[in-house]
Parts: structure tokens; sequence; C-alpha cells
């Protein structure tokens, strides 16, 4: 049934337009606006065309933080995605423990996010936390404040232990919706496990796969607050990503033509990976 | 098959081990904590709980996040919830548009817009008061709320809104007294996850507050960074923001698999 037309809707929408462009609208209108001017205080503007534009393209700064950025979130994308699907499909259907397990998996995505770093940090520490304690335990020299790989290594694992509840839950969602008349016919066909997945739970999960690739896309491309805590972009700019650059840029050393440059190019490319991968995995969902 | 029945519990006890480290640091004093590895605290202390609950600028903290949090998620229903109908039973001009307008402010980074904000708020005289923070909040919530409203709404039959006008409903009368007990568990997930997200957010949270408003995220980073590292106070301070969430998932525990799915499943 198609939903009819009725434009006094709009009165529907009114408040939320109305409260978005108020919020939405003025600030990113400020931005464009410091990002093409020049300032040398007391509110004098300057036009400065595109030169921010061209200074942040050119700088090193911008290009090794975005290329930090998209391995950061290329690697905890292709931890979390499988490690939750495995996890939903583990999962008991129904019973008690259901609730026990989706209360005990939300636990981490409510912890707030300098928390989580505060939390992290202390179990991490080399001489008094736990997983520091054990690494070096184990004969490996683990500091995350002195070694970027260290540091590395303890962000991704934050991270999953952070979002990978996410996706699990989603994937959860997804299975659960599907008719026990499916899995029935597959039994009758003599389908095996690999064929029950591929063919019968995969496709269903196409849509709540796609939320969760592009929530946790989207989240892992602006991470700002937990490697400010656990180690402020360092060693070094080792673990400095977009957003950690851009907060310093903006706020630190107030440099506001460059920050907004900066802030437009950083927003359209998420715009961008975002548009494309719903694109490639929408793709075939018109069949 | 066997094998794989653990683990969803192995999974579990991993996500559970960071937390316990966090309680058990909460527990200690600063002297065990500085004194060596223990596994579980020896001398038990709750001062650190203590000197929480004493200190106005601690606990206060806590009520200036939970002041903001409850804003906003009450701000993000209100105007979600008519315009979430609208979506889902209506075609009107520029509806897809405004709709992936709406979905596009989910995907900007805070960071940019942190430095705008405070200059909007400064502006209007809201900067350091728990609106400020429920307000930029309401960037990312609002979509999130309109999207998961509109799932749920959907899900609801046509016919119940038409048999509810040939009853003689008016459109707010039909909407308070039928439409909003229908999809209560659609409410209930939505403000899950504004609740979710506003809690867990702090760059924003910290500067678009002072004084005044400073929420418990912005007063923990302060000590972190200035008294040489009290590591118990810390973890106490941490242990206890976990306590909110856990609530609030308590009650929504049977809608949050469908929830997560944003209402679409």
């Amino acid at each position: 049934m198609k939903k009819p037309v009725n434009n006094k809707a709009w009165f529907l929408v009114l408040p939320v337009f109305l409260l978005v462009a108020f919020n939405a609208l003025i600030p990113l209108m400020t931005v464009v606006n410091y990002s093409v001017q020049e300032t040398f205080g007391d509110n004098v503007f300057t036009w400065a065309g595109v030169q921010w534009f061209q200074d942040v393209l050119r700088s090193d700064n911008f290009w090794n933080a975005l290329q930090r950025q998209l391995l950061f979130t290329f690697i905890v994308l292709a931890i979390e995605i499988p490690l939750g699907l495995g996890i939903a499909l583990t999962m008991p259907k129904q019973g008690f423990w259901v609730s026990v397990c989706l209360v005990l998996m939300s636990l981490p995505l409510l912890i707030p996010w300098n928390v989580v770093g505060a939390m992290w940090n202390i179990m991490a520490l080399p001489d008094i936390g736990l997983l520091g304690k054990a690494i070096n335990g184990l004969g490996i020299n683990y500091n995350y404040t002195r070694q970027p790989v260290s540091a590395w290594f303890t962000l991704v694992l934050m991270d999953v232990w952070h979002w990978t509840s996410l996706v699990a839950l989603l994937c959860y969602a997804g299975l659960v919706s599907i008719p026990d008349a499916y899995y029935q016919a597959a039994k009758v066909d003599g389908a095996r496990r690999w064929a029950v997945f591929r063919y019968i739970q995969l496709p269903k999960l196409r849509h709540v796969l796609t939320i969760a690739v592009l929530l946790r896309f989207m989240d892992s491309f602006m991470i700002y607050t937990e490697p400010q805590v656990m180690t402020g972009g360092g060693p070094g700019s080792a673990t400095t990503f977009l957003s950690i650059d851009l907060v310093k840029k903006g706020i630190g050393q107030f440099d506001l033509g460059p920050a907004a440059a900066m802030s437009i190019i950083y927003f359209l490319i998420i715009l961008a990976l975002s548009w494309l991968f719903y694109t490639l995995m929408m793709r075939h969902q018109e069949t | 098959m066997r094998l794989s029945r653990y683990v969803p519990l192995v999974y579990i006890l991993l996500l559970l081990l960071p937390i316990y480290w966090l309680l058990n640091m909460s527990f200690k004093t600063t002297n065990e904590i500085l004194g060596g590895f223990t596994l579980y605290p020896h001398s038990f202390t709750l001062d650190n709980y203590r000197k929480i609950f004493t200190d106005p600028t601690w606990y206060m903290g806590y009520v200036n996040s939970l002041y903001y949090v409850a804003a906003n998620t009450l701000l993000s229903l209100v105007v979600a919830l008519p315009a979430a109908y609208a979506f889902s039973r209506y075609r009107f001009l520029g509806d897809k548009h405004l709709f992936f307008w709406l979905l596009s402010n989910r995907m900007a980074p805070p960071a940019v817009f942190v430095l705008p904000f405070f200059q909007l708020y400064s502006a209007v005289g809201l900067f350091d008061t728990p609106w400020a923070v429920a307000l930029a909040h309401t960037l990312f919530n609002i979509p999130l709320a309109v999207w998961i409203l509109e799932g749920f709404m959907s899900g609801v039959p046509r016919e119940l809104d038409e048999t509810a006008y040939v009853d003689g409903y008016s459109f707010p009368g039909f909407f308070v007294k039928i439409f909003i007990p229908t999809i209560a568990a659609g409410i209930g997930v939505a403000a899950f996850f504004c609740f979710m997200f506003s809690w867990v957010e702090l760059l924003l949270a910290k500067n678009l507050t002072s004084v005044a408003a400073k929420p418990i995220a912005a007063v923990m980073t302060k000590t972190a960074s200035t008294s040489g590292y009290e590591l118990g106070l810390l973890a106490a301070a941490g242990s206890l923001t976990l306590i909110p969430g856990a609530i609030v998932i308590y009650f929504v525990r049977n809608y949050i698999a469908k929830g997560f799915a944003l209402g679409r499943v």
C-alpha cells in the first residue's frame, strides 16, 4: 500500500526542522565561513579563498592522520564485524540465558567513553595493570606510552572490547527474526551448516550488517575520546587520528581557518565513504 | 558444534575482565595501588567512594550529567515523535531529502562542531548550562530517534489510524491516546539510545561547560591530569558511571535486540 501524499505533514516535521536548522545549519555555516577567511583577531576577517583548503591538502600532518585513521577503521571493522557475527550465531535463541547475555554484552556500550579510556589505561599499565603485567610476563616488552606498536595494539583491543557487542546485538536481532520454517525447509533438503548460513542466514542479515558496518565505520572514523584519554595521540603522533588532530588545531592552537577547512574535508570524506558503503551493500537489495 | 556453545560465555568473561579490574582498583588504597600488582584488594577500603559522595565537585558532576542526558532524551523524543509519524505515514514535498539530511547529521564528527557550538551557545547565553549540552547532543540523537521511531511506526498497520478517525478521534487525541501506547516499546528503545549516546559523549559535554554545569566525565579527566594520578579515586568515579547504564539496560532488556536493529527487523 502506497503512502498518501499530504503536504500538511510538514507541520509535523517542522519542530525537527527548526531545531536541526538552528543546531546543525548555523554551526555548519560558521565552519564554512571560517574556512574561506583569514583573521588576525579582533573579529576582523578578510577573504582567503581556497588558501586553507590548499594548505590542509598539502600538509603532511593531515595525510598522515588520514592514513592512520583509515588503517585504524579498517582494522577494527575487519575484526569486529566477523567476530560479532560469530558471537551472534553461537548465542542461544531463547530462554533465561538470552537476557543475561544481552544485558552483559550491552554493558560496555553504556560506559562513558572517557571511562573506557581510563579503564583500559588502568588495565594496560605495565607494572600494575592486569593486561600490561600479563603481556610483560610472557616475555614481550610492552609499554603503550612508549612504543607505537603497543599503543596501537591496546587501542584496537579497546575498540574491539568496546564495540563488538554492538555488531553482535545487531546480528542477533537479525537472526531471531528469521522464521523457523526456513530452517525446517533446510533440514528437509539436508542442507549443511555452511549452506544454511550462506543461503538462509546471510541474505536475511544483509540489512542489519549494513547498519552495523555503517555505524561502526562512522563512529570509528570519528573516534576521539578513547585514544585522547589513553595515549593523547602519542607516542609521538603514532595514534593522532583525524579528530584528535582537528581538536588540537581548532581548540588548542585556535587556527580557525585551517581547522575549518579540515573540518569540511573531514565531513565530506565521511559522507562520501558512508554513501559508498551503503550503495555497495544495498546493491542487490532490489531483488 | 558443542564447543561453539561456549563462545558467548568466553566472550562475556573477557568483557567483564576490564570492568573487574576497574572495580578492583576502586576498592584499593593509593598505597596498595602504587605498592605493586595485586589481583584483589588486600586492604579493602571505601575511602575513594566516600570522597566522591562528600565532595560537591564530584557528586555534582553526576547530577549535571544526568540533568543534560534527561533533558536531551526528552527533547529528542518530543520533536522526533511527530516527525517520525509524518515520515512513516505520508509522502510530502522534499520528504526524502529531509530524511537524508537529518541522517547526515549523525555522520558529523563532534570535533567539527565543538567550536561553532561554543560560539553559538555563548551568543544566546546557553554556555555552561546543561541545556547547551542537551541541545548539542540532539545533533546526533534526533536523527537516530527519528530513524528508530519511523521503523517501529511503519510496523503498525495504517488501519489503526483510519479506524480511530472513523471513531471520531481528532489527530492529537488519536496520537496521544492510541498511537503512543501502541508504539511504547519503540519509544522505550529510542529513549534508550538517546540516553546511551548522550551519556557516553565527552568532547562536546566538556567543551560546552566550564564550572556550573561540568559533567562527571570532565571532572574525571581533570583529576587524571592534575592531582598526580589518583588512580583509586578515578576508578571509583568510573565504577559509579556504570550504574545508570546498567539500570537502563535492565529496563529495556527485552527490546535491546530489536532496538539495536533500529526497529527495522
